[in-house]
């Protein structure tokens, strides 16, 4: 029995390490330990043993019995090991298949250079302020210093409903409505779309976008308006762009300006986005004329502020190197999906 | 406004500047150089010569052989089809390598066996006409020898450059003058200015006329029936001799974009160039009565303007008139009735200042902007009429096209009072955030013509624009230079820079958008009436009253749009037209809705439109979904067939309470049709206010479910007619809390059930906050539902 034991054991050991796959293990442990394996049936003739030998064998037994457990415990991590490697094998992909992509939406371009500029200035404290685009000549106009019988108020530039009602021609008409309704300190951006009597083409629209914005507050100076418009663009553009600020006109400002920017395609090498420039004409602004503060009831020898207003279409054109204005309105998913 | 650098050095010798230099010095002090035209730039190597001798072509008869001496050594061969040539003349010669306007090359060649040198050269070819130079033959060569012109050759040798010549070597400066700046649209004005700027002399003689004859008394009288005219002055020329003007003040009129006509009417101009001025002279003989009255014009009047055309005026149109009849349109144009031809020998010069607003609308609505209607309605000064008339005078009496009779008439009923501004410094120091001194102030204000007394600055009579002490502040930092303004940032009390509630909500709708794969669109907020008929709205809808345009570009940009569809179809039709494939579009629309005795009602609509062969209408549904959840809105979809744009079996509205939010679905064939579009689009209207106002407060935390739910599925037979949400409706309804949720999983017909019914598969989940449910708990709760399902809809277990 001894020797049945010790071959039983030599067997198993050299059949269980030659096993290859977890069916064979499995078969191998009934074969061996199963109730009707062959250890079982040696232990069936353990009754035939004189009672002397019986614990002897007994232990033998269990020490084979243990030893082809452990043998098929090991095996069986081996296997498994193997057999996942294996199916990991049969995975194995062909990684530049076509994606079963989502569709993401496209941010139109002048939105997301709205959204940046708002983004920033919001970052210096500034609130989004918003008006109808339906207006009256009074905040369109009176109210920004533009009297009566001025250029700036001609029929061949604006859209009139009725000579009370008009389509405003600037987002300036918002700075009218918030101060009337805010106290200072304001600082506001005005984003939205304005209208003028334009022929639609390469550059011009009869509707168009501006950013305006204002701030109005004790010792406001046009240093501050300077040194504002500076960090919008550096934070746009990087922080060696440069702006640069020239005398202009505006009923509404005074000192007025006009802001070029050193050129963010060649930084102010001169290149085509520029036309040879190095400087690229960006918006217009200035000192808030105390007129304008009088008219919304702010005592401008307390208050001083400035404004600025910028085309969102010209910016967005220049960023992106746009030539045709009419692709910002025509909403081709060729265009779109673009950005 | 043209500046011809020459002109300016009478006033101001800044001849050692480069353009680049003047152009940057004058942009940065707010007189902007756009760019310069150069007169001659395209004409090089193009030189005097002298024609030696002609001979015939030996192979050509139209053809002649020039010899000419062109100030080199050995003399140049010309071959030439002209023949208004002979020996002795004095021609310009294009030599071998030279261009000419219109990018023309001029290169050695042989000329039927003769070999030519380069070309002479015609006044065409060099781009100048016969009116620039009286004279001359536009049909041959140019001969600058021709006694019948006045080209002057002195000190011009053989060999020199034509340009010259010509007067075709100037720089021509091209300004934008901003509106607050008439003063500026002058020879003078600029002078002051880049006197100012570069720190140099202005050298401005007040004109002087001798006259000496005659008495102006005798021959006119003016009188000013409106206060439309502040100031109107006159002097009278006799024994006009009407003649071209000589060559300088031809080519000073043409470098400044005049044509030159003839002396008189080029006096007029080039005193409205020098100074500013607008001018105008009369044919004395036209003038009835001796006398001009300045008045307004009557109901329907008329007059036949200088371009031959009849003018309908407004009433009160200023009028320039005689005793009888109007002879000018104030400030717009003169009349025919008073030109100046040919045969004028006495000459009226009118220089006066009119109302500006008055000229602009005047100009306005006879559709005639012209030079001098341009300057007029900026406002001018009334203290520049007087010079800019003795100017005219001098010029006269210079060129000797007449005698100016003494005596000058002047009408300035009431003078303008000069504008004295206290000079704050610390004022204008804080306007600008600028640390200037106020002598420093005062040096710049003085540069530009401000006289100063102690703490008075007296603004010049041509700076009307400058009222109060922030333009004071404006003229100080624009010559300080505004690049030398610190840049600071604002001091001050923190304020916040949130979004509001509403804009967030824009933000939220966009975002998930976005991640749903729409994009965004921007469209004309005007459309036409016709987008209303395309979209199927009834003729009776309300929607139709919308706020209309009186002045629109065209029909169909003529009203404020009232709903946001017809946008959005045009944008995908546009795109279906393109050939794109598909286009998930959105717009967060504004629409427009008229009110009584207020501004128009603004309203945001958001907008969704669908073109794609693998959308149907549940998956416009499922993205309504995730945006009204992203929201947190409670919403119900109702199915409706009253809204015509869309498709009557697949349109639903979407309500929030009672509150409808929009409307969703297939567009109806007919409206894609419309647009062009041969395939299904799928839209939603969504009306933002109401689903703002329709958002639920923030949820708080629940505990998370401690006990396992129990899973039912139940499929029954029912109608086909029966909406399968009815079903669900009803088991939620009878379950009660326990039932956590339950959907449709499957919808089936065909042969395993009988024709007309469907059946239902729907998921049940059973769940017990505090405990585990019994089966024998949930087989209660089931059979409840599928008796209420039998009873209200004869729905049977399958």
């Amino acid at each position: 029995m001894r020797e049945k034991l010790e071959s039983l054991k030599v067997s198993a050991e050299e059949a269980l390490s030659r096993a290859s796959d977890s069916r064979e293990l499995e078969s191998l442990r009934v074969r061996y330990l199963g109730k009707k394996g062959e250890l079982t049936a040696i232990l069936k003739q353990m009754g035939s043993l004189a009672p002397e030998e019986r614990p002897v064998m007994g232990a033998l037994a269990n020490d084979v019995r243990n030893r082809i457990e452990e043998m098929l415990g090991k095996r069986s991590v081996e296997i498994e090991a193997l057999e996942l490697e294996k199916k990991l094998q049969d995975e194995d992909l062909d990684i530049t298949l076509p994606s079963k992509r989502k569709v993401l939406g496209h941010k139109h371009p002048m939105n997301i250079l709205q959204d940046e500029i708002v983004e920033i200035f919001r970052s210096m404290g500034f609130v989004v302020a918003e008006g109808p685009e339906i207006e009256t000549p009074y905040y369109n106009f009176t109210a920004l210093n533009t009297p009566e019988g001025h250029p700036a108020r001609d029929v061949q530039d604006t859209f009139y409903f009725s000579d009370d009602l008009l389509l405003r021609t600037q987002t300036s008409s918002v700075q009218i409505r918030a101060m009337e309704n805010m106290s200072p300190p304001i600082r506001l951006i005005a984003p939205g779309r304005v209208y003028r009597k334009d022929d639609v083409d390469a550059t011009h629209s009869p509707m168009f976008h501006q950013i305006e914005g204002l701030v109005v507050d004790k010792n406001i100076t046009m240093g501050d308006l300077k040194g504002t418009l500076d960090t919008l663009f550096k934070e746009l553009y990087g922080k060696d762009i440069k702006t640069r600020f020239r005398p202009h006109h505006f009923p509404f400002t005074e000192p007025s300006a006009e802001m070029d920017l050193s050129c963010f395609a060649c930084r102010g090498q001169g290149c085509r986005v520029c036309k040879g420039e190095g400087w690229i004409e960006m918006l217009g602004c200035g000192v808030v004329h105390p007129r304008v503060l009088e008219y919304c009831n702010i005592d401008p020898t307390v208050y001083t502020g400035f404004a600025f207003g910028l085309g969102t279409e010209r910016m967005t054109m220049l960023r992106y190197e746009i030539e045709d204005m009419r692709l910002l309105f025509e909403n081709d998913m060729r265009f779109l999906s673009q950005f | 406004m043209k500046l011809s650098r020459k002109w300016l050095n009478d006033f101001v010798d800044i001849t050692d500047i480069s353009d680049r230099d003047f152009a940057a010095a004058m942009t940065m002090s707010g007189s902007i150089i756009e760019g310069y035209s150069y007169p001659g730039a395209d004409i090089t190597n193009v030189v005097v010569g002298k024609i030696m001798e002609v001979a015939q072509h030996p192979n050509a008869d139209r053809l002649l052989v020039c010899t000419v001496d062109v100030g080199k050594s050995d003399s140049v061969t010309i071959v030439t089809g002209a023949n208004n040539i002979k020996v002795g003349d004095i021609v310009p010669v294009a030599l071998d390598g030279a261009t000419l306007p219109g990018g023309i090359e001029i290169k050695k060649t042989t000329m039927r066996g003769v070999a030519s040198d380069g070309m002479l050269c015609s006044i065409d070819e060099l781009s100048v006409t016969s009116n620039d130079f009286p004279g001359t033959d536009s049909s041959g060569i140019l001969i600058l020898s021709d006694d019948n012109n006045d080209i002057s050759l002195d000190n011009v040798e053989l060999g020199d450059d034509i340009r010259p010549v010509l007067g075709l070597d100037d720089s021509v400066a091209e300004f934008e003058i901003t509106p607050n700046r008439p003063d500026c649209l002058s020879v003078i004005g600029l002078a002051r200015e880049t006197s100012a700027v570069f720190e140099r002399p202005l050298n401005i003689s007040r004109p002087t006329v001798k006259a000496g004859h005659g008495d102006i008394s005798d021959y006119l009288e003016v009188e000013i029936e409106s206060d439309l005219c502040s100031r109107y002055a006159a002097r009278v020329v006799t024994d006009v001799k009407i003649e071209p003007s000589p060559a300088w003040l031809r080519e000073r009129l043409r470098a400044s974009g005049v044509r030159p006509i003839n002396n008189i009417v080029d006096i007029t101009n080039y005193v409205m160039l020098e100074y500013g001025q607008p001018m105008h002279a009369f044919d004395y003989s036209c003038i009835d009565g001796k006398k001009i009255v300045v008045r307004t014009s009557g109901k329907g009047e008329t007059i036949d303007t200088l371009d031959d055309k009849e003018r309908t005026l407004m009433e009160n149109t200023l009028l320039i008139c005689d005793e009888t009849k109007p002879i000018a349109i104030a400030g717009v144009m003169g009349g025919a009735n008073s030109e100046i031809t040919e045969d004028t020998k006495v000459i009226v010069f009118e220089s006066a200042n009119f109302d500006g607003p008055s000229v602009r609308r005047t100009a306005t609505s006879i559709g005639m902007r012209t030079e001098s209607s341009a300057r007029f309605e900026k406002g001018l000064d009334p203290e520049n009429v007087i010079p800019a008339l003795e100017r005219a005078c001098e010029l006269i009496e210079l060129l000797g096209a007449g005698r100016v009779i003494e005596g000058i008439i002047d009408c300035y009923p009431a003078p303008q009072e000069r504008t004295s501004l206290e000079l704050d410094a610390d004022r204008i120091n804080s306007i600008l955030g600028t640390q200037l001194s106020e002598d420093f102030m005062k040096s710049i204000l003085n540069r530009l013509g401000f006289e100063i007394d102690g703490n008075t600055v007296r603004v010049p009579s041509w700076r009307q624009d400058v009222q109060i002490v922030h333009d004071l502040a404006e003229e100080v930092a624009r010559l300080y230079g505004y690049d030398n303004i610190p840049m600071t940032l604002m001091k001050g009390d923190i304020t916040i820079g949130a979004l509001s509630q509403q804009q967030r909500t824009e933000k939220v709708i966009e975002n998930t958008l976005y991640a749903l794969g729409y994009s965004d669109i921007i469209t004309y907020s005007f459309i036409g009436t016709s987008s209303y008929d395309k979209i199927r709205m009834p003729g009776d809808s309300p929607l139709r009253n919308s706020v209309r345009i009186m002045n629109p570009l065209g029909e169909d940009t003529s009203i404020m749009r009232t709903v946001s569809l017809p946008s959005m179809m045009e944008a995908l039709g546009r795109n279906y037209k393109n050939r794109n494939d598909w286009a998930h579009l959105f717009e967060l629309a504004t629409v427009y809705h008229p009110r009584n005795d207020d501004l128009p009602e603004e309203r945001k609509v958001v907008t969704l439109g669908v073109y794609d062969e693998e959308f149907d209408f549940f998956d416009l549904k499922g993205d309504l979904e995730v945006v009204l959840e992203s929201l947190r809105i409670d919403y119900r979809f109702i199915k409706s067939n009253k809204h015509p744009a869309y498709h009557p079996g697949q349109c639903a509205e979407v309500y929030s309470g009672s509150k409808l939010i929009g409307v969703f679905g297939q567009v109806h064939p007919a409206v894609t049709d419309s647009y062009g579009i041969d395939t299904r689009v799928y839209a939603a209207e969504l009306d933002f206010n109401t689903m703002f106002d329709s958002i639920q407060q923030e949820t708080m935390y629940r505990p998370i479910d401690k006990f396992p739910s129990i899973e039912r599925d139940m499929a029954v037979v029912c109608d086909q007619s029966v909406p399968a949400g009815d079903l669900v409706d009803t088991v939620l309804r009878v379950s009660g809390e326990l039932l956590k949720s339950c959907e449709i999983f499957d919808v089936y017909t065909g042969d395993q059930v009988p024709k007309g019914k469907k059946s239902v598969a729907l998921s049940l989940i059973y769940r017990h906050a505090d405990r585990t449910l019994t089966d024998a708990e949930v087989d209660d709760l089931f059979n409840l539902s599928l008796s209420a399902l039998g009873k209200e809809f004869g729905a049977v277990l399958r």
